[in-house]
């Protein structure tokens, strides 16, 4: 291979390193003629003449040129066409895969893979791939890169880019009698015809840029290499963030220590003496469910039983605290309604709209068999209608079982507003029909 | 035939018998190659290094006001609660609209063997180009987190586990945005092989001659060659055609697939499209009149060209325009109260300013087009195409801006303001456009000498063979 210009990358050698060429041998004819039509007209007697290994130069294409000279029509839109449709298949296929099934996107419940709204991308990878394609295969199908050419060393050849047209016939063609091409391109009107011998410049990469090439590829492993070793091996010091993100703050986190505080703690231990804002509950009926004894500090401690219909019913444990029977709120239609409200926000959907345990999550869970699911506790259940309120206050508080404790997340007036509701639960599916008011009974009547 | 070209030739003219020469003066191939040639062999003019003194100071600060916001965060910017997209949304609609003329000149023309094109379409090309460099850089650094901005990209991500969601359209934006820009690349680097092989051949330097050469690709204008460069070029062209109607397509879906009142339209993709073609041929003409002046290219880009363009403008205009007025009918037609709301507000709201400046510059201003004395005269298509790309920045600021300001939920209304950060990195975008253009003008065949040779009137010496054969 040899550069453009060799005299411009190593003019030393260029005179010496001729060896691996047969010096003075000749590669073909070239013919200059006056302008695009002779060019054509010459075009055509060379192929009548049979040769093939021919080409025509100019600095435009010119048309009526392919069918001169014999040129076959070229393979590329097959090439591009291919290679688009290909692109279109992985287009498809590598949305599909990687919205719908290998981290499958819901969103509003639309379908996981639809063709209208994949078709954007699909189209954009198409016309990717098709336009590197057709770019690239023109490339490979001329032959380029292809910085060194005999041509090349034609001075006169230079004007092909500008203003000059030429027509070459090759020496390896099976026809080729320099003489009779030569004779031939004159008989076409040839302005000028010179034998254009091989290359003298060296095919060879001149070192001093092959040496360039190397360290340079030598430079840019250094940074992959760098994160290998970085990613493989352990170090003492702190990791560095190009980007913290947030990550890492000026606050100190509960378990650090501090130079601030004699103690050397960052956290820092309840003043004593005193009680945080919104710590200090007075009523303990309406804060716990229960009277704090002597002993027991709270329910939350004892091991809950095993099963909720294990307990005898009315009969508290012996060591249970001492729930309160009453509610400590004013019992209101407002409170009822709050506690619907509540209830089914929180409550129904393990224990049902109804309460008795059938809430949707649960039905799901035992419909998907899963081997760790307790069924909630039917609220209705003879039990829990036995059980005091302030004990169904203290469920809610601190959890049953697998039941967590809604402490957190409901105020301690919609607790009671709950129990009430659950109350209510209980006592209208256990109902007579004494027991309703008469205006509401005779809704109900008219009803069935 | 020969002495009619060699005289001044009105090329405005319509004559039906007989085609208007593409290139006037006393040409032949040589001296096309002379004129675009001697543009980068000359010594560089003063007035070269002063402008590009000027824009590379306005990209350095461009560079660095990017720099001031990754440091410090989006909160430079006027964007805030309900205005979260503001100028950078606006920027981008804007430059990319802008990055339409080229590939429309180069692919669709080229399609439709409108030869005209040959003169202006590597220039309008290289503005494609550096438009959509300037459009990309604005929704890049609106992610607020640049340095995720690789998250955009479908890899194997170990920290995310997860791939970028396809059936959103601002994801399409990506895609479609960046395909864009390579394929433009692409379609302007091929066709410009063979004139950077003129380059490398007429170079007197050795580096030039090196450089030129590594990029000529060994090219040498064998008819074999021309012949798979010419199939490819028509393929690139025809890739390029769908491709240059689906970008603003796509850019539209980010606006009209929301269901913000003002977006959510169905005319978008055709609108925005119409109106990308217009600010594209705008700008090609504001760059071209000077350019065709300093660089002595009048005999190449001639003014039928410019009028051609300038019909093109008309039309596109003229499309905008009714765009507007169906944007209001249908508001009213759909019978949609917000959408009602979001239009009357539009026009008589806190931005009418704005609606009414986007008007006068993009619907009336056009239509002036319609004289022939308008079309003909450089400086007066120049001042047109000024108002038209003032305009048409406005149209994407009313359509991204009002629309948010005032949307569903009152409570929530505010009237946006921008900060000095987004005017002066709005200004200094144009630093960088212009630097990109400046080096293309300066090192680069500016227009397609190879095309335009292949379409010039034949020169005088080869008329006198034609006539003696």
């Amino acid at each position: 291979m040899t550069p453009l210009s060799a005299t411009l990358l190593e003019p030393e050698t260029t005179q010496q390193d001729v060896a691996d060429e047969p010096s003075g041998s000749v590669c073909g004819v070239l013919a200059e003629f006056s302008g695009p039509k002779e060019l054509l007209r010459a075009a055509e007697m060379v192929r009548d003449a049979g040769y093939t290994k021919t080409d025509a130069f100019s600095p435009f294409p010119i048309h009526g040129m392919d069918d001169a000279l014999g040129i076959k029509s070229t393979i590329l839109p097959v090439i591009v066409l291919v290679v688009g449709l290909t692109g279109c298949a992985g287009g498809l296929l590598m949305q599909w895969w990687m919205n719908a099934v290998d981290y499958p996107f819901l969103i509003s419940g639309k379908p996981l893979f639809s063709l209208p709204a994949n078709i954007p991308v699909t189209f954009e990878i198409i016309v990717l791939t098709s336009a590197f394609t057709a770019f690239l295969g023109m490339l490979g199908l001329n032959g380029l890169p292809k910085p060194a050419n005999p041509l090349f060393e034609q001075e006169r050849f230079r004007g092909v880019t500008d203003n000059k047209f030429f027509m070459y016939v090759a020496a390896d063609d099976p026809k080729y009698d320099g003489q009779e091409v030569v004779e031939l391109f004159h008989r076409a009107g040839a302005t000028w015809v010179d034998d254009v011998p091989n290359s003298t410049s060296p095919s060879r990469l001149p070192g001093a840029i092959k040496m360039a090439l190397l360290v340079l590829f030598a430079i840019a492993l250094v940074p992959p290499l760098m994160i290998y070793r970085a990613r493989h091996t352990t170090s003492e010091a702190p990791r560095f963030d190009f980007f913290p993100d947030m990550d890492a703050q000026r606050y100190r986190s509960a378990q650090q220590s501090s130079d601030l505080f004699a103690d050397g703690r960052a956290m820092r231990p309840q003043v004593a003496g005193t009680i945080a804002v919104g710590d200090f509950h007075e009523n303990d009926a309406f804060f716990l469910g229960y009277i704090p004894g002597e002993d027991d500090e709270a329910p939350a401690d004892e091991p809950a039983p095993a099963d909720a219909a294990a307990p005898a019913a009315g009969a508290p444990a012996a060591n249970e605290p001492d729930y309160v029977t009453e509610f400590p709120v004013e019992v209101t239609e407002s409170l009822m309604q709050r506690g619907q409200l509540k209830f089914n926000i929180y409550c129904a959907p393990c224990h049902g709209l109804a309460g008795q345990g059938d809430g949707l999550v649960s039905l799901r869970a035992i419909e998907l068999q899963q081997p760790t699911w307790v069924p909630p506790t039917n609220l209705i259940s003879p039990p829990v209608v036995a059980q005091p309120v302030g004990k169904i206050y203290d469920t809610i508080t601190n959890g049953r079982r697998k039941m967590s404790g809604y402490a957190a997340q409901i105020p301690p007036e919609d607790r009671w507003a709950i129990v009430l509701y659950v109350r209510a639960l209980q006592k209208s599916q256990h109902a007579s029909l004494e027991e309703i008011p008469e205006d509401k009974a005779a809704v109900l009547k008219n009803q069935k | 035939m020969a002495t009619a070209l060699a005289a001044p030739v009105d090329t405005t003219i319509e004559d039906p018998t007989r085609r208007p020469p593409l290139v006037t003066g006393d040409h032949d191939y040589q001296s096309i190659t002379d004129t675009i040639h001697s543009i980068s062999e000359h010594k560089t003019p003063r007035a070269w290094y002063i402008a590009f003194a000027v824009s590379s100071t306005a990209t350095v600060t461009f560079f660095l006001l990017i720099g001031y916001l990754i440091y410090q965060g989006v909160g430079v910017w006027g964007n805030n609660n309900p205005v979260f997209w503001g100028w950078p949304i606006v920027n981008f609609v804007f430059w990319v609209g802008i990055g339409h003329a080229g590939t429309l000149i180069s692919a669709i023309l080229f399609l439709f063997r409108q030869n005209w094109r040959t003169s202006v379409n590597r220039f309008a090309e290289a503005m494609t180009i550096f438009a959509v460099v300037c459009a990309g850089i604005f929704p890049g650094i609106h992610v607020g987190r640049v340095w995720f901005a690789y998250w955009l990209a479908p890899y194997p991500a170990t920290r995310l586990d997860m791939w970028p969601n396809f059936r959103s359209p601002l994801l399409w934006d990506v895609f479609a945005v960046s395909t864009y820009a390579t394929v433009s690349l692409l379609f302007w680097y091929m066709g410009m092989i063979p004139d950077l092989a003129t380059f490398r051949d007429r170079s007197k330097s050795k580096i030039k001659q090196f450089v030129y050469g590594v990029f000529a690709l060994g090219w040498n204008g064998s008819a074999r060659h021309w012949h798979r460069y010419e199939k490819a070029y028509m393929l690139l062209a025809a890739l390029a055609t769908p491709l240059v109607l689906s970008v603003h397509t796509v850019v539209s879906f980010d606006f009209a697939v929301a269901q913000l009142p003002g977006w959510h339209a169905t005319i978008f993709p055709p609108y925005f499209v119409a109106g990308a073609v217009f600010s594209g041929f705008a700008m090609v003409i504001t760059l071209m009149v000077p350019a065709r002046k300093w660089f002595g290219l009048k005999d190449l880009v001639t003014l039928r060209h410019l009028e051609n363009m300038c019909k093109v403008i008309l039309a596109t205009g003229s499309m905008v325009g009714f765009a507007y007025a169906i944007e209001f009918f249908i508001a009213w037609y759909g019978g949609n109260p917000y959408e009602g709301f979001a239009f009357i507000n539009r026009a008589f709201g806190p931005y009418a300013w704005a609606y009414w400046t986007m008007v006068s510059c993009n619907v009336i201003a056009p239509q002036f087009f319609w004289i022939k004395k308008v079309r003909t005269t450089p400086w007066m298509m120049f001042i047109i195409c000024i108002f038209v790309n003032i305009g048409m920045w406005f149209e994407r600021f009313v359509i991204t801006v009002t629309s948010l300001s005032r949307d569903f939920l009152p409570s929530s209304w505010a009237y946006f303001k921008p900060t000095p950060i987004d005017m002066a990195m709005f200004a200094c975008s144009f630093g960088l456009f212009f630097t990109l253009f400046l080096l293309f003008c300066r090192y680069l065949p500016i227009v397609a000498m190879a095309e335009v040779k292949s379409v010039m009137p034949v020169p005088e010496s080869e008329a006198k063979n034609d006539t003696k054969a």
